[in-house]
């Protein structure tokens, strides 16, 4: 039986069995394939989106339960005029990712993070940020939280000018 | 280096397909094809690894692949550096899978680093026709500039710049020495004239290139040793950027498998009916060693695959068990027969000395497992006599190879579609890399295009792992110095490559005992290095200790003064604050290692946490690479190298029993998150203007010595066996 929800605000109707994996309903249907498969037990948050406004693994959440949901991936973050949100924005000042492969989860992680609770502190952000990188890239994921918090308080001056350069450049 | 063995040089990139210089060699056919596949006319192509066009934009085809280590950005400042640009008006595309693109850089580069003089006497032009015949597009050990970007791209920027230059002194009636090229423009400053690279392209490379050209003093000026930004970033924070994973072809299906639990057994039977009852499940393919499910998309494939009850033989394995690998490794070290012996100087005569204090001590380490983020997703088309190939992996031409055999069919016949790839670490050489006839082989039996993908529990459990294996170090120790290093290790092979003993000791041996298992033993982030890097400097601290002397003192008294080793080891000591005092439950720890052509030296600060595992607080990096091409990048391959090296000492561990992986995804196989990350790793990189090193590996072996001597620092506990877990808990 089809289920219908809303993808990025658009309305979408997934024809899959009612256990599919959101992730692989919005990747394989949708063919949006910017949030990432890793490992399909909600363990590394590559597959992070929003439903209703709060992170999700959605490689674990069956569409069955997505129904009538808001949903939101990493490819609806930009503005309607294609501008990067400020996260995504001080992802590439800071220059976080590496091989890049979870860092549509982590922004998605960090947008959520940011949203409740508007400047978030260090011990915020470890609690908030369990998503796996194996490059290892947390210290510029934490500068970038940071320096995106402080983005959006200055009303997103400037773009391209890292707000805080990464520790330790010599 | 003489100018004949320049022209030779250059000659093997014409050999390998690299030579619109002029030079006319046998190889012209790989040439030619790799000049049809990308240079169109009005455009100039140099070196198969360049193309100007007229309207002044710059290509780079790199033959190595770039998995997030930001190769190509430092190889554009490299190649913009000898052609006097902008790096930001060179683009980088991936090099075709074609033998004319394949790498001469590599060979020479490392068969220098392994044969030396020798193999610098051999005739270089072999190095080309080496490069064609293995085929070479390797990205490993750490080369993707120091032997890629300096000896195969710089030589063909330099090529492109000589004869840029001479076309443009023709043209404007001057000698070449008054040509000057800077900002895309050869000009004549005497007369004000010039002319644009985009105008002077084809003529200049049709010209005829005599020797072999020059490249630029590594540093030489505005390009290299900036931080321009990663080109591949933008994608990778939208979502736009397409991995293996995320391969979409019209038609196409997905599949996904169960294989052999035991490494080396075989399918012997399967019911393949359950999976054929659920909706969306189309195919089930039977291979050697595993069960295929073809659906319409992953979920219903994967659904198809847990309904299934496949039996699998185990190979004669099914006996193998972790702790009985190492009791074996033990049997075969005690029976003292070793199969290599690698020294300098007299070890035994030392460790009889009545006057020496003989220390020893044993180490082990688990299998380690990848745990690239983004698990194997190859795609493959078969359409009659043609393969397509949609794959990320670390050689390209060696995939296509590959993927030809299993096919049946000629290379030729095979391309490969280089995709972006999420995380690598040495898991995707195409060698260890089955996917590549498992996905052929499911593809030729289907109508349509397949995607081949691996669950993380497949992933996690068939790995190419860094080694289990186990080492007995002893030393002997004399007047506060050591007078004798012995290693006998034990693992599958022997690996003299990189393992190199920094410290100045009158007589070292390594004795290699070989060991096979069922398990494929795979190149690992620092390969070697990494055991060798934990055992070495965890036993130098020990020494340190027995000679009731400082870990830094005692390690600096061995190396020799003014020596790079000795710089770094000091700057780092001096940045950490070595000696100065911590906050209670904090300890420092230090370890110097050199590999890949790079000395790095780390200080850990650590502490332990309420459940007794390690926290580490801070880690201060040194490097001396020679010379960074692009400074941000490198600390960022240093700071995740020490994390990645961190996430496994402290818990990642692959365990078999019964022949079979024990662990089966992240919940079984912690990989470190972000809160049990260092907040701050200080990386300082030392310009000393040496031989460029590499920078993607040497800064993962310091960081795990370095956290157990702190361990040993802070409670008395020497962990000589990993991962770390609670074992210096009090």
């Amino acid at each position: 039986m089809p289920i219908e929800a809303t993808v990025n605000g658009r309305k979408v109707t997934f024809q899959g069995e009612p256990d599919t994996p959101l992730l692989w309903a919005v990747r394989e249907e949708l063919g949006l394939t910017g949030s990432k498969f890793g490992c399909g037990i909600a363990a590394c948050g590559a597959c992070t989106m929003h439903v209703d406004g709060e992170p999700v693994r959605s490689c674990s959440l069956p569409i069955g339960d997505a129904a009538g949901k808001a949903i939101t991936t990493i490819e609806g973050l930009k503005g309607a005029d294609g501008t990067l949100h400020a996260v995504q924005q001080a992802w590439i000042d800071q220059q976080v990712p590496q091989c890049g492969y979870c860092q549509s989860g982590q922004i998605m992680a960090a947008v959520a993070l940011i949203g409740r609770t508007g400047k978030p502190s260090d011990a915020q952000i470890d609690e908030a940020m369990t998503n796996i990188c194996r490059c290892g890239t947390y210290p510029r994921i934490r500068a970038a939280i940071h320096a995106a918090t402080i983005q959006a308080a200055t009303n997103q001056a400037a773009p391209g000018q890292p707000a805080a350069q990464a520790q330790g450049a010599a | 280096m003489g100018i004949k063995r320049r022209v030779f040089l250059f000659g093997s990139m014409a050999l390998a397909g690299a030579g619109v210089f002029g030079l006319k060699w046998s190889g012209s056919k790989a040439l030619a094809d790799a000049q049809s596949a990308t240079v169109k006319p009005g455009e100039g192509g140099f070196a198969a690894f360049l193309k100007i066009a007229p309207d002044d934009t710059v290509t780079l085809y790199s033959p190595t692949i770039d998995f997030g280590q930001g190769s190509h950005t430092a190889q554009a400042q490299i190649v913009a550096e000898e052609l006097g640009i902008d790096p930001a008006q060179v683009v980088v595309e991936q090099a075709p899978a074609m033998p004319g693109f394949a790498n001469p850089g590599i060979i020479e580069g490392f068969g220098a680093d392994a044969f030396g003089a020798i193999f610098k006497s051999l005739p270089a032009s072999l190095l080309g026709f080496a490069a064609r015949a293995m085929p070479m597009q390797m990205t490993g050990g750490s080369s993707a500039i120091r032997f890629t970007g300096r000896l195969t791209l710089a030589r063909a920027a330099a090529g492109a710049r000589k004869l840029l230059i001479e076309e443009a002194a023709e043209r404007l009636k001057v000698g070449e020495g008054d040509i000057v090229l800077a900002g895309g423009r050869a000009s004549h400053a005497a007369s004000g004239r010039s002319l644009r690279i985009g105008e002077i392209a084809e003529a200049a490379a049709q010209r005829t290139l005599w020797s072999e050209p020059e490249p630029l003093p590594a540093r030489a000026g505005k390009a290299v040793g900036q931080s321009p930004p990663r080109r591949d970033i933008p994608g990778k924070v939208d979502g736009s950027a397409v991995y293996g994973m995320d391969v979409k072809l019209p038609d196409m299906r997905v599949a996904t498998l169960a294989m052999a639990p035991v490494r080396g057994g075989k399918l012997t039977g399967v019911d393949d009916k359950p999976a054929l009852a659920v909706a969306g499940v189309e195919k089930v393919i039977r291979l050697d060693d595993a069960v295929v499910v073809v659906g319409k998309g992953y979920w219903p494939a994967l659904k198809g695959v847990r309904a299934l009850a496949p039996q699998f033989s185990d190979g004669g394995h099914g006996g193998l068990n972790s702790p009985g690998i190492f009791a074996a490794q033990d049997r075969l070290r005690d029976a003292n027969k070793p199969d290599k012996v690698s020294k300098a100087g007299d070890v035994a005569a030392a460790l009889e000395d009545k006057a020496a204090k003989v220390i020893t001590a044993d180490y082990r380490v688990p299998y380690l497992h990848h745990a690239m983020m983004e698990p194997f997703a190859l795609t493959a088309h078969r359409q009659g006599d043609r393969l397509d190939i949609w794959a990320g992996l670390q050689d390209p031409l060696r995939t296509r190879q590959m993927a030809a055999k299993a096919a049946g069919l000629p290379e030729e016949a095979v391309t490969v579609h280089t995709t972006i790839m999420g995380g690598g670490f040495g898991r995707r050489f195409p060698d260890q890399c089955e996917i590549i006839d498992q996905v052929v082989k499911v593809a030729s039996q289907c109508p349509w295009p397949v995607k081949l993908i691996w669950s993380r529990e497949q992933e996690l459990q068939h790995g190419s792992y860094r080694v289990q294996s186990s080492a007995r170090l002893t030393a002997a120790l004399k007047d506060g110095r050591i007078a004798a290093l012995r290693t006998d290790y034990v693992q599958g092979e022997n690996v003299e490559g990189e393992v190199g003993f920094v410290y100045q000791v009158p007589a070292t041996e390594r004795r290699h005992f070989k060991y096979k298992t069922n398990q494929i033993d795979g190149p690992f982030r620092s390969v070697n290095s990494n055991q060798f890097g934990y055992w070495t400097e965890s036993f130098m601290d020990e020494l340190a200790h027995a000679a009731g002397e400082d870990p830094y003192r005692f390690r600096r008294k061995h190396l020799a003064d003014g020596s790079r080793q000795a710089k770094v080891l000091d700057e780092a000591a001096r940045r950490a604050g070595w000696g100065s005092p911590l906050p209670a439950g904090t300890a420092r720890g230090i370890a110097l290692v050199e590999c890949f052509g790079t000395i790095v030296a780390e200080v850990v600060e650590a502490g332990l946490r309420e459940d007794g595992l390690p926290l580490v607080r801070k880690v201060t990096a040194v490097v001396d690479c020679g010379t960074t091409v692009n400074p941000r990048n490198a600390e960022a391959q240093i700071q995740g190298g020490i994390i990645q090296a961190l996430s496994t000492a402290i818990a990642e561990e692959i365990t078999l029993d019964k022949g079979a992986v024990v662990q089966s995804n992240f919940a079984d196989y912690p990989i470190l998150r972000l809160a049990e990350a260092p907040t701050v790793i200080d990386v300082h990189f030392i310009e000393s203007g040496a031989p460029m090193g590499g920078i993607g590996e040497p800064g993962v072996p310091p960081a795990t010595p370095a956290l157990v001597n702190a361990l040993f620092a802070l409670t008395g506990k020497r962990v000589r066996t990993l991962p770390i877990r609670d074992q210096a808990k009090a």
